[in-house]
């Protein structure tokens, strides 16, 4: 079934050869990577490239004469597997630009090829904000979030409304101790107070004695600085535990609609994150939600999918202005120059070092009698406006970013 | 670090609880090991099905979790028993070796196609309604249901110690791995029994993975690294006897929930520094008998 | 234990050195002109994998010993290797009335001497694994070093300079002796093809000297073997050393191939992958490992957007290879023709 849904999904040629002389080898060829089938195939994996056929079809008239092409490809969430395929993309298929790349450690590894091979990568599906900080590169463009939007919009909001004792839950590896010093830095500079962590091994499966550790803190608030089933688990037996109904509250530092949707609405009420995109936030979101489900088995779009439908508009309007998409670092520049805009992000813009910048939200997970229906999780806690949603430029040392 | 006692006997009955796991699942393997020689790398995967078992039972039969803990292991050993009669059955001849790197095998397969059919995010499974709630014991909170966890694994540890070291049925058992010729001459259909007991063994993995599906994600990968950890258990407790199963399951979980307290950093790696102290020490393991 | 009747491997009758001659002429070759017609940085993986097979298969093959975690040598020689190119700072704890950090040296290495120290540290960490295994025999040994292993991936991941899940990344290619600018793909292969070869020559002298005449009779009958009054074990502990060293080789070259080095490499997933190489290419044949080798990473590479249908069909190898043809592809080309390869 899901075979035959990615060679399905896996070539969708769109309309026919144009007189566009620079598009390289005459077609625009769109490489989606990320993981089909593992953790993170739900909230990107095929969707994704679904997401990006969408974006294509959307555009309708203004790419028509074009020759676009949409690949899909397995990472397996390991770098040198991603990075193998990457290399042959570019090198033997002639593949332009890179959309998605969910886990960290591929997108970093891809963020160098595409440098060195100049070409263009849009990331929607992975979190570090290494990727316009110190690893940042003109070819490259962070589009939907990262760990320190998360950080911040996550930390600020709960603090701002009480939650100010901190006990953090941290997987013990890089990512981890870093969603968790970006998020003790928020909660710290906002008055709060950071009451003690543990780091629990990675991947962990009982999180009992560790919560059991969270609860003898008294912390108000127990910080998540963990992702996928890690997270998933731990809220799991946290509500095992009766720990939210003891009046602490569980804040999740990555979280996404599709891990909601598998906690269930009655072990994940109550949690509190940032996302940047929802699809029950206005009419376009609703309509784009509807179509995208009724072509991915039914499961709704989450921020990743729509980060990707924004890229490639965005990508694909600036190379018909540019008319050419041979040279990835001026095609990025280009996108730069000009703001964004479409349907499901509405207006934004690319800063000088590859941070797409729109406003985040924070959202509260429903009570399951408060839901109206399935894919009904979230309701809206604060909005962060976008100069305020991201690390400032300055604080990033990117190397893009002058003076 | 200052030691916060009531947190401390906290950590002591978690550990207990995985200590169940892993007494319950290297009870199986050396249950399949005593009688075929074999050492079920796919007992992770028979443990992973048993909890989807679970999950299935409820989707799609709308059978409970009381129904589950008795269908889900005999129809995962079921399942178990056409293995053995489809694969196992050709290598008793072989070297060992051979039994792991088939079972290896086919645990790549099962993940794979669960992997494939059911994505890995988990799915989810409730705590059957009997047994929600916390009860505060004063020093700790301790959910209903993992009570009956560590109470329900060892009446299974123990029955099944006693079939096997007490009964009839047992003492044929034993004298088959001892001498199967002898105990044929008996007029005891020894093939069968060694299938049936593949079976049992794969259904105790199965009802360690009915029991973890309510508390643990019930994913196609839940099976596949905590079976690296339970061959360390079966090292460091030697395969001589299904007590020292039983019994290094529990001890090692207590060991590493007390390592989640005071060293939490070391909490993965603790079973295996101990298995190689133990094998610098003692390379039999703690109950074994020397090979 | 049951390894001493060595059914394991079932090597095909002596008929000399002269049908092994003609295959390795035909192998180097072969590995000349195929960047021709082939994708190199896939032919280059392919080559590393395939001496981390050969190294495996000295320890199966030879001496009847399943390693069950033989990525943990293969993995931090990776490891190793992209750390001194790329940062190179090596510290050794010290007491000093508190632990001290005594920082030896603090520059990027060139790529000789990274590989050089990558593989001593492959060799010592299997000195380490081998004296604890080989204390249990048959099965119990391969859930040793299984075990082992994951104990070293655990801590791969939590490890600093690892880079934990982002692993150690971009490996800088540099110019080996000075000279040859590694970032050139044409040098590269050479270089990759040449450190194979000369992996591979190693081996294969290994198992024809008198040490390995030593080696095969302990697979053949260990008992026999102590009562002719060989230590056996420190036998084995110098193969398992030896082979630990050369899959680190090829651990090290790997960082320099794909420019990464990461948790993949560790993962007792990839301990599986050197068994079912060489398993598939035949297990105590010295050309099966990098037949199977470049069949599991050729059907990876072009099965990779199955996604887990890879997964299954490696299962399916494995389930066939012990039920149907145990001597492997090569193995089985080897029998059918009388001939040694």
């Amino acid at each position: 079934m899901k075979l035959l849904r990615t060679a399905i999904l896996s070539a969708a040629m769109v309309s026919a050869t144009a007189a566009y002389g620079q598009i390289s080898d005459g077609v625009i060829k769109i490489g989606v990577m990320n993981d089909m089938s593992g953790t993170y195939a739900d909230l990107a994996g095929p969707g994704s490239v679904l997401a990006a056929r969408l974006a294509i079809e959307d555009l309708g008239d203004l790419v028509k004469g074009l020759k676009i092409e949409v690949v899909g490809a397995d990472h397996q969430n390991k770098p040198d597997i991603g990075s193998n395929i990457v290399r042959q993309w570019i090198d033997v298929d002639k593949v332009d630009v890179i959309v998605d790349v969910p886990t960290s450690s591929v997108a970093l590894a891809v963020n160098e090829i595409v440098k060195e091979k100049n070409k263009v990568f849009l990331v929607s599906g992975a979190a570090s904000s290494d990727l316009t900080g110190p690893r940042c590169s003109p070819n490259t463009i962070h589009w939907t979030y990262d760990t320190w939007a998360l950080a911040n919009g996550t930390g600020n909001a709960i603090v701002k409304t009480g939650g100010d004792t901190w006990f953090f839950l941290t997987a013990d590896y890089a990512f981890g101790h870093a969603l968790e010093r970006d998020t003790a830095a928020v909660v710290v500079k906002n008055g709060g107070k950071v009451v003690g962590q543990v780091r629990h091994p990675f991947p962990g499966q009982d999180f009992s004695s560790f919560l059991l550790q969270a609860q003898a803190s008294k912390a108000k608030i127990i910080g998540l600085a963990n992702a996928g089933a890690d997270t998933t688990n731990a809220i799991k037996q946290a509500a095992e535990f009766g720990i939210t109904q003891k009046g602490q509250n569980l804040a999740g530092l990555l979280v996404f609609l599709t891990d909601v949707h598998s906690l269930g609405l009655k072990t994940a009420q109550g949690l509190i994150f940032t996302e940047a995109w929802y699809w029950d936030m206005n009419d376009a979101n609703r309509a784009f939600a509807k179509r995208f489900a009724a072509a991915n088995r039914g499961v709704y779009p989450s921020m990743i999918h729509a980060g990707v439908y924004s890229a490639v508009t965005h990508y694909l309007k600036t190379v018909v202005a540019l008319k050419s998409d041979s040279d990835g670092k001026a095609v990025v520049e280009h996108m730069k120059k000009n703001k964004t805009k479409d349907a499901l992000f509405g207006d934004g813009e690319i800063r000088q070092d590859g941070r797409k910048v729109h406003p985040m939200y924070l959202f509260e997970v429903k009570k399951p009698e408060e839901s109206k229906g399935p894919w009904d999780y979230y309701k809206l806690r604060a909005t962060i406006p976008a100069n305020e949603a991201f690390r400032p430029l300055a604080d990033g040392k990117c190397p893009l970013v002058s003076g | 670090m200052d030691i916060n006692l009531p947190a401390l006997f906290g950590q002591l009955l978690i550990g207990l609880i995985n200590g169940s796991f892993y007494a319950l699942l290297s009870l199986g393997l050396a249950v399949i090991f005593g009688m075929l020689n074999i050492i079920n790398f796919a007992h992770g995967a028979q443990y992973m099905m048993g909890a989807f078992a679970a999950y299935f039972l409820l989707q799609y039969a709308g059978l409970n979790y009381w129904w589950a803990l008795i269908l889900a292991p005999v129809i995962v050993g079921g399942i178990g028993i056409v293995i053995e009669r489809a694969f196992l059955q050709w290598l008793y001849k072989l070297d060992h070796l051979y039994g792991l790197l088939l079972t290896f095998g086919l645990a790549l397969i099962i993940q794979g196609l669960f992997r494939q059919q059911y994505g890995s995010s988990g799915l989810p499974y409730q705590i059957p309604p009997q047994l929600t709630g916390v009860r505060d014991l004063g020093f700790t909170f301790l959910p209903n249901y993992r009570a009956w966890v560590v109470c329900f694994s060892l009446a299974v540890c123990l029955g099944t110690w006693y079939m096997i070291e007490k009964t009839r049925l047992g003492a044929y058992l034993r004298a088959a791995t001892e001498n199967p010729t002898l105990v044929r001459a008996f007029g005891i259909n020894v093939p069968r029994m060694i299938t049936l007991t593949y079976g049992f063994g794969v259904g105790l993995a199965a009802l360690a993975g009915v029991m973890a599906a309510p508390i643990y994600a019930v994913n196609p990968t839940m099976g596949a690294d905590i079976i690296i950890v339970v061959f360390a258990v079966v090292v460091i407790g030697g395969m001589g006897s299904i007590m020292g199963a039983i019994v290094t399951g529990f001890g090692l979980g207590v060991v590493e929930g007390l390592t989640k307290y005071f060293f939490p950093e070391a909490s993965n790696t603790v079973i295996f520094v101990i298995m190689v102290i133990v094998l610098v020490t003692r390379p039999a393991g703690l109950f074994g008998r020397v090979a | 234990m049951a390894q001493a009747t060595g059914q394991l491997t079932a090597p095909a009758e002596a008929h000399g050195h002269k049908s092994e001659l003609i295959a390795f002429v035909v192998m180097v070759a072969v590995l000349a002109i195929l960047p021709a017609f082939v994708y190199p940085p896939f032919l280059m993986k392919a080559l590393c994998f395939a001496l981390f097979a050969c190294a495996f298969n000295l320890l199966i093959g030879y001496v009847g010993l399943l390693s069950f975690g033989h990525a943990l040598y293969f993995g931090w020689a990776s490891y190793f290797a992209a750390h001194l190119a790329k940062v190179g700072k090596i510290s050794i704890p010290y007491w000093a009335g508190s632990w001290q950090w005594l920082t030896i040296t603090n520059s990027p290495m060139v790529p000789e001497l990274a590989i050089f120290l990558a593989v001593m540290g492959a060799a010592v960490l299997g000195f380490v694994a081998g004296s604890i295994a080989i204390r249990r025999q048959g099965i119990y040994f391969a859930m040793i070093t299984l075990a082992l292993a994951q104990m070293m991936y655990f801590f791969a991941v939590q490890a600093p300079f690892t880079g934990g899940e982002d692993g150690i990344q971009p490996v800088p290619r540099g110019y080996l002796f000075g000279l040859f600018n590694l970032a050139n793909e044409r040098v590269m292969y050479v270089f990759v093809m040449v450190m194979f070869l000369l992996g591979f020559l190693l081996i294969y002298r290994v198992i024809h000297s008198p040490f390995g005449e030593v080696l095969k009779a302990i697979r053949e009958n260990e008992q026999r073997a102590i009562s002719l009054g060989y230590k056996t074990d420190k036998y084995k502990l110098v193969a398992f050393t030896l082979s630990a060293a050369i899959a680190g080789l090829a651990g090290a070259i790997k960082p320099f191939v794909v420019q990464n080095a990461s948790l993949t490499d560790v993962h007792w997933s990839m301990s599986g992958e050197v068994v079912l190489m060489t398993l598939l290419g035949g297990l105590g044949t010295i050309f099966g490992p990098v037949i199977g080798a470049f069949t599991i990473i050729a059907m990876q590479n072009y099965l990779a957007s199955f996604g887990q249908w890879v997964t299954i069909i490696q299962g399916g190898i494995f389930v066939a290879c012990v039920l149907l043809f145990r001597r492997g592809i090569v193995g089985e080309i080897a029998n059918l023709l009388r001939i040694r390869l």
